[in-house]
This record gives structure tokens, sequence and C-alpha cells, in this order.
């Protein structure tokens, strides 16, 4: 019967072969006493230095494998060996209590291991096992004993564990092993992380039940729904091997497009880049071909904290993004706090309509030191990379003005300080005011860039909350009127020879796309994931006839006229 | 004795990368390293005792340093908590 077992996808994909569990053993010494501590003492330095060489063993094996980077793992292990705390607690028992050298190992591993088991931190629970690992590894030398040895796998199968050193991960044999499931253990541990590097599937955490997978079993491993399926009935078997080619072939598919420009049949270029809200996202970002970031929302500097950043954090942070991104373009937004986001340690009033409140730069226009310390720190950080700073929330030229003042007397002080500048800093500023897209052709004069924020713009221009669900069938981002004032956005850049990107989800939407195309945006940017499959579908796109397409779309009276209209014409291309 | 108060920035906060640094460096002074942050103190030359601090990005972290080069070492691992490592 086919059993189906819940954990968490930490590496994509699907793969499906006969179950290979491994047993795991869990060893607890006896405490002995010891006649002669300072021999135990030897007897354990010896144990340490046989661990050291195995260790240097596989740090070789893995850099070979895998590159320095994932080697750096058995780094951290044989520092572990070295570390001051953990050979003088285990020494220091041993010659105090006279203890036999198994028992004082395993007392100082059992400490360290709980006390990092009860930190907050992801991450720095996934530790835990670099400890076990290691030093399950000296107890294997004290005892005489293997320690299990994963490269000898010699048929197809997936490995079912309670958990996989990180050891175990790197001597996996890819030829055989098709992925893997744990019992225990998350996104951010070793295992996982190593998987996404070998690029093999893999499921955490999914629970002590998988022990019950018999060895042999045919077992479907889907990371993309975070499952263990074993022993599916033929039809299920059938249906997975189809997804997994359809998978398969997909993924291939995509991966061509990383590093390729983004250009349309006839030759026209635009920009796909990634919207992020978090310093880890820029990997992600690069990962997935994004040729800038579009937007990078600054409000996780200020959330979940009881006080302001300070100018130094933030410079410390924008620095990091422009340098990551060595030279492509970062658009680094102003703070965007209030409407539904609020920031405890600031006391802002209640207001009756947030979202229509003083939220964002008009918040910041009150209270100018938010801003100030803002603009300093993106200031001193432009020098390390291509650095566009973004206004958002603009109503009226004056906002602007004030903004960009403030901005330039910013500037002014900091040179007279004698701080070094990037010569050219774009500014440019949102567009998700209606007010600010009737204006345009009066703000294209004061700005090198329009970003046009979608969400806001469509909830704005159809006065409907879009957290309110009795509502939300007027969020229509491809209903004429938006992409009227979408239109008038582009044209009076353009007349004043600016550019115009959009970081709001319509960016990323098949159906959105050969329209905005066609309207002449030039910087599309959305969530990662979403870059390729954009990629791909703009180059087979023809930006001349969705030129005209665009205008055509344009006079239709609802949405649903427009996408019918642009799936018909997507469709009837693919005939062609 | 000197001691002082520092605010760690790097958004993943103290994780094996930047404590390596930090230990490797703090290794290299020959006065002692205390390390402590949320009421717990460790040994700022193992790596091991300073993760079991679970600094967090935000979190303050006070250095106390006693013996030799202790005015160096300060000015050296103080940049080395505040600064942003990944």
């Amino acid at each position: 019967m086919t059993r189906y077992f819940k954990g968490i996808g930490a590496s994509p994909g699907i793969a499906i072969a006969k179950a290979y569990p491994l047993k795991s053993e869990t060893f607890v010494p006896e405490k002995r006493t010891v006649d002669d501590p300072e021999r135990e003492v030897e007897r354990f330095r010896e144990a340490v230095k046989q661990a050291q060489d195995e260790l240097e063993l596989i740090r070789r094996q893995t850099e070979e494998k895998l590159g320095q980077e994932k080697a750096e793992i058995f780094e951290g292990h044989l520092l572990i060996l070295e570390d001051p705390e953990l050979i003088d607690t285990i020494e220091g028992n041993i010659r105090d209590n006279a203890v036999n050298a198994e028992f004082a190992l395993h007392e100082a591993s059992a400490f360290f291991v709980e006390t990092l088991l009860q930190l907050d931190d992801e991450t720095l629970r996934g530790r835990a096992a670099d400890v076990k690992d290691v030093c399950g590894r000296v107890m294997n030398r004290l005892r005489g004993t293997e320690s299990a040895d994963l490269s000898g796998i010699s048929e197809a199968c997936i490995v079912i564990a309670s958990d996989l050193t990180p050891s175990d991960t790197a001597q996996l044999n890819l030829e055989t092993v098709y992925g893997f499931a744990t019992e225990v253990g998350s996104r951010t541990s070793h295992s996982a992380i190593m998987a996404r590097s070998l690029g093999i599937p893999a499921v955490v955490g999914a629970g002590e039940a998988l022990r019950e997978i018999r060895p042999g079993a045919w077992v479907v491993l889907d990371a993309e729904e975070g499952v263990v399926v074993a022993d599916p009935s033929p039809e299920e078997l059938e249906e997975y091997r189809k997804k997994k080619s359809r998978y398969d072939a997909r993924k291939a598919e995509l991966a061509k497009w990383v590093d390729r420009p983004s250009v349309t049949q006839d030759g026209h270029r635009v920009e796909l880049a990634a919207n992020i809200g978090q310093l880890e996202d820029v990997q992600k970002a690069l990962d997935n071909g994004a040729e800038g970031i579009g937007l990078f929302r600054t409000e996780f500097l200020y959330m979940g904290r009881d006080r302001l950043p300070t100018e130094d954090e933030q410079f410390n942070s924008y620095k990091y993004v422009l340098e990551k991104m060595n030279g492509k373009p970062v658009v680094i937004r102003t703070l965007d706090i209030g409407g539904d986001k609020e920031l405890s340690y600031m006391e802002l009033p209640k207001e009756s309509n947030p979202f229509l409140g003083q939220r964002a730069l008009r918040l910041c226009l009150t209270r100018p030191e938010l801003l100030r310390t803002q603009l300093r720190a993106l200031l001193r950080a432009s020098r390390y990379g291509n650095l566009k700073i973004m206004f958002p929330m603009i109503a009226v030229l004056d906002e602007l003005l004030a903004a960009k003042r403030m901005l330039e007397e910013e500037k002014a002080k900091l040179i007279e300080e004698g701080a070094e500048l990037a010569e050219t800093i774009e500014v440019g500023m949102m567009i998700e005011v209606p007010a600010a897209a009737i204006a345009a052709d009066q703000f294209a004069k004061e700005v090198d860039f329009f970003s046009i924020g979608t969400n806001d713009l469509i909830q704005y221009t159809m006065a409907a909350d879009r957290m309110n669900e009795s509502v939300s069938y007027l969020y229509q981002p491809c209903h004429p009127s938006i992409l009227r004032l979408i239109r008038m956005v582009i044209d009076a850049a353009r007349r004043e020879g600016k550019w115009v990107g959009m970081c709001g989800e319509m960016a990323g939407d098949e159906t959105a796309i050969p329209l905005l195309l066609g309207l002449g945006l030039h910087e599309f940017s959305m969530s990662p994931g979403s870059i390729l499959p954009a990629r791909e579908q703009i180059g087979k796109l023809s930006y001349g006839e969705w030129t005209a397409l665009a205008d055509r779309a344009l006079q239709f009276a609802s949405q649903d006229d427009v996408q019918t209209f642009v799936r018909q014409q997507l469709s009837g291309g693919d005939n062609k | 004795m000197i001691a002082k108060t520092f605010t760690v920035v790097n958004p993943t906060g103290f994780h094996v990368r930047p404590t390596k640094a930090f230990v490797q460096a703090a290794a290299g002074f020959p006065c002692k390293i205390t390390v402590s942050s949320k009421g717990k103190k460790a040994n700022g030359k193992s790596s091991l005792s300073m993760l079991t601090l679970g600094i967090a990005q935000y979190d303050e972290v006070t250095l106390e340093i006693d013996g030799e080069q202790e005015e160096q070492a300060m000015e050296t691992l103080g940049k080395l908590l505040t600064q942003v490592h990944e």
C-alpha cells in the first residue's frame, strides 16, 4: 500500500529508485575509571590525530569533487578538533576524574550539541550536526570501529536516513544515489545545502515514520511537493515518471537562459532584474540570472528589532549588495514604512486609513532624520557598485523635490567630510500613486528613471484594498485602464530620454510581459524564480509585433478581453 | 582589563565563517578574550564556545580583554564584530 511522508523539499527535483535505508546507531559509552589518566589522554590524542588524517583526506576528495567552497565544511571539522574549549574540557575531565576517553568525549560532545540545539537560530542549531559528526569520528577511532562509507553504494537507490552527516553527504556516490530523505533536518542543514550543490533532490524532516520503509521498496522523492512516497501503485509510479521527465526537461530548458541577455527575436534588449527584501536573496538573484536588482526593499533593516538602524549598519548592508552585484545596477528604495508595515519602536500614530495615510516618503519628510541617515548610508556605499536611489509613494512634485534636496544636502556634507562617492548616482521614483502617473511628464524632467509599482498603483487606481477579499476581483493588472496609465508613464519618460522599469508582481506575469514589452518597458523586476521563464518567453517574442499588438489591446474594455487577446496571439505565434 | 560593547550587523549573525575569522584573529593575541552576549559568556579563542552564544544580527556583544596587547586586540576584534562578512 502506498505511504506518504510529508517533509521539507530541501533540494529541488524528483527522483525514483529503490530505498536504501541507513542504519543509525547511537552509541553511549559506559563510564570507567582508568589507572593512568595521562596514558588515557595520550590515547585520546592519538584518536584525534587519526580522525584529523581521515578528515584531511575527505577534505581533499570533496575539494576535487565539489570544489573549494564545499570542502570548507571539513576545514570546519578540522577546526573543531583543534578547538581549545572542546579539547581542554575532554582532557581536563580525563585527568581530574580519571575517566575513560570515550566517556569524556561523549560528555563534552553532548554538552556542545545540546547547547547548540537550544539556540533560536536554525543555522546555528545545524552546527550541532558538525560537532556530532566530528566527535563520532573520534569515537570510532577510539573504539576501532568503522565510519559508515556511502561511497560504496553500487546500485541505483534513494538513501533513507535519520540524518546524514556532512561527511556522509560529501561521500555519496552520485552515479547511484539519486536522492535522499531524512527524518530530521531543515532547509539550512548541511545535508540540505550539500544536496543543492550536488544537484540531487532531497526531502528532509520527514519524521521517524521513514524508518518503516523497507530496503528495496520503490520510493518516489518529490522535492517539489516535499513528499516521500513509498510503495506507490504501478499507476502512481507511472504518473511520477511522467512528472519527473517533464520537470527534468523544463529545468534543462531554463538553465540555458542563465547567462544569456534578455533579447527579443528581433533584437530588442530589455533588462530582467530581481526584487529582493533580504541580503540573503542576492545570491538567489544571481543564481537565477538577474541582470540587476530592480527593487531592494530596505524595510528589513528597520523591522524585527527595537530601535532604528544606525548609518553604519545600513552602509554595511548596502555595500554588501552593491559589491555582490559587481557593477550590475542595484535600485535601492528608501524606507517604505506605514501602510501595513509598522515599527513598534517608532510609535506611529494610528490611522483609520493607513494605506492612504502617512506612509513611506510622506513619513520620511516629516521625520527628516530618518531619511537623512538612510541617504548618507546610501551615498557612502555608492562607490562600491552601480547604485540607483529610488523614492516611494510620491504624489506631487514638491515631495520629489524635497527628497532630492535632502539628497543633495547630504551629498554636499559628505563631500566636505572627505567621503568618496560614486561619480554618477541615478535618482528615480516609484510610480504607484495615480496622480504621479498622470503627471509623469512633469516628474520625468526631475528624475533619471521611473519604476512602476503595480501592486499599489492598481489598488489606488481601482480604489480597492488589496487585502480585502470581497473586492479582490478588482485587482486587474491587465485592465485597459491600468495599461493606459502604464503607457502614459512610459511615453512621458521616453520623451525626456529616461528609462522605465516595473517592480510589481505584474512584471513577471506571462500574460502581461508581451504587453509591457510592446509598450516599451525597459526593466522588468520580479521575484528571482520568475526571471528565467520570463527571459525564455521574451526570447520568443517580437518587439515590433507587440508594439502594434499592445496598441490594439488597449482598445478593449475589460481585462478578460485583453487576456484572451494576448493568449490568442501567443498561441497563434507558436503555430507560425 | 578593558571592555567594550558592539552591535553585530552581519545579516546572518555570527555563523561559522565570521566566527572562524574572529577566532583566528583572537588566537593571534596573547591576552585573555571573553565574549559575552545575552547573559552568556564564551572563550573568544574557541569557535564552538562562540557559536553557543547564538549571536544574531543586531545583538549586542561585549568584549572583555585582559592582558598583553589588549588595546590592539579590541580594535581588531571589534572591527570583525561589526563588519558584514557574507
